[in-house]
């Protein structure tokens, strides 16, 4: 019996890494982000349609937010932008869109052909904005509470059931300030 | 062509790897200032894994996410930050998975101990197998185990 007891115990330890990861793998793809709990990157952006208007981190703390990042090029975005806007009718939160290395024009005509979900776009031309958060694909949207701090990152595209465990559940009582 | 072949295969690969190198390095074109900075340059962004493509480095994937960290390293670099400060502003912003390279931590430390435990166990296991075996070569029939023995 001895004999198979090396090769057994061998066997049944890989066997359970490799089932910890079939079971996991799912979310492999989605990273945590690094910025839980911290506060949100500053940022001073332009106003899509009006790049004169700047946005500031600052201006928006206060009251809790959620970041999208977005682009047209981006097909998951279109896939999320109905759902978005059934999100935005609510009214719970303002819903800030990060436009991310895409242009204006398309941008802007997107939101006017799909109608839009966002309080405010910021344009993030260059991508800078997108990496300071920590962004690698699109979309993915950011929770941020009314302190200024990250509390929760979807990777992919955004959906009633998401948003309602995972952002309406983190909101205060009240919805709009 | 005859002259092709009486060049030692040797020295034929040889020549490929030399040509060939300069491509594995970075995409971009615009190097830096002086060359101790581009080698900085070269070495950050060859540890600094790709995101979206993830078993690239940023220095190697065509992705514009990671242009756009490879700008981010030489801006930084040319700042006056340190490699130290840069792999930092890196893990603050996409986590220690951005690094090849982890800092070994309690919840990354497995990363690096369980190949040398593994090791020890396959020269473990190699180490009885050999000992059995040497054993019975020399002829002594009584180091077989008794579970071999039929009942």
């Amino acid at each position: 019996m001895s004999r198979f007891l090396i090769p057994g115990a061998i066997f049944l330890i890989l066997a359970g890494v490799l089932y910890i990861g079939v079971v996991h793998s799912p979310n492999k793809s989605t990273m945590q982000s690094a910025l839980l709990g911290k506060q949100v990157p500053a940022f001073s952006l332009p106003v899509l349609g009006n790049s004169e208007t700047k946005v500031t981190n600052a201006q928006l703390a206060g009251h809790p937010w959620v970041l999208n990042v977005w682009g047209t090029w981006c097909e998951a975005c279109r896939e999320e932008h109905e759902a978005l806007i059934a999100i935005a009718q609510r009214k719970q939160v303002p819903i800030i869109g990060l436009n991310w290395k895409d242009q204006d024009d398309a941008a802007t005509d997107w939101l006017k052909q799909l109608g839009n979900p966002y309080t405010a776009v910021l344009v993030d031309r260059d991508g800078r904005a997108a990496i300071d958060f920590g962004v690698y694909g699109a979309p993915e949207t950011f929770f941020i509470d009314a302190g200024g701090r990250v509390q929760y990152r979807h990777v992919g595209a955004m959906t009633a059931e998401v948003w309602d465990r995972e952002f309406a559940s983190r909101l205060p009582k009240g919805g709009f300030p | 062509m005859k002259s092709w072949r009486s060049v030692p295969a040797s020295i034929l690969f040889g020549a490929m790897w030399l040509l060939a190198s300069p491509m594995t390095r970075a995409i971009d074109v615009d190097a830096l200032p002086t060359a101790e900075l581009q080698e900085r340059y070269d070495g950050l962004t060859h540890e600094l894994r790709c995101m979206q493509c993830q078993n690239q480095s940023i220095a190697d994937s065509p992705v514009g996410l990671a242009s756009d960290l490879r700008r981010d390293v030489r801006e930084q670099i040319i700042a006056g930050k340190t490699d130290a400060q840069i792999r930092d502003s890196m893990v603050a912003r996409y986590g220690n998975i951005i690094l090849f390279r982890p800092p070994f931590q309690s919840g990354t430390a497995w990363v690096w101990i369980l190949p040398f435990l593994l090791l020890l166990l396959g020269a473990f296991i190699a180490f009885r197998i050999v000992r059995q075996r040497s054993a019975l070569v020399a002829g002594d029939d009584s180091v077989v185990e008794a579970d071999d023995v039929p009942q």
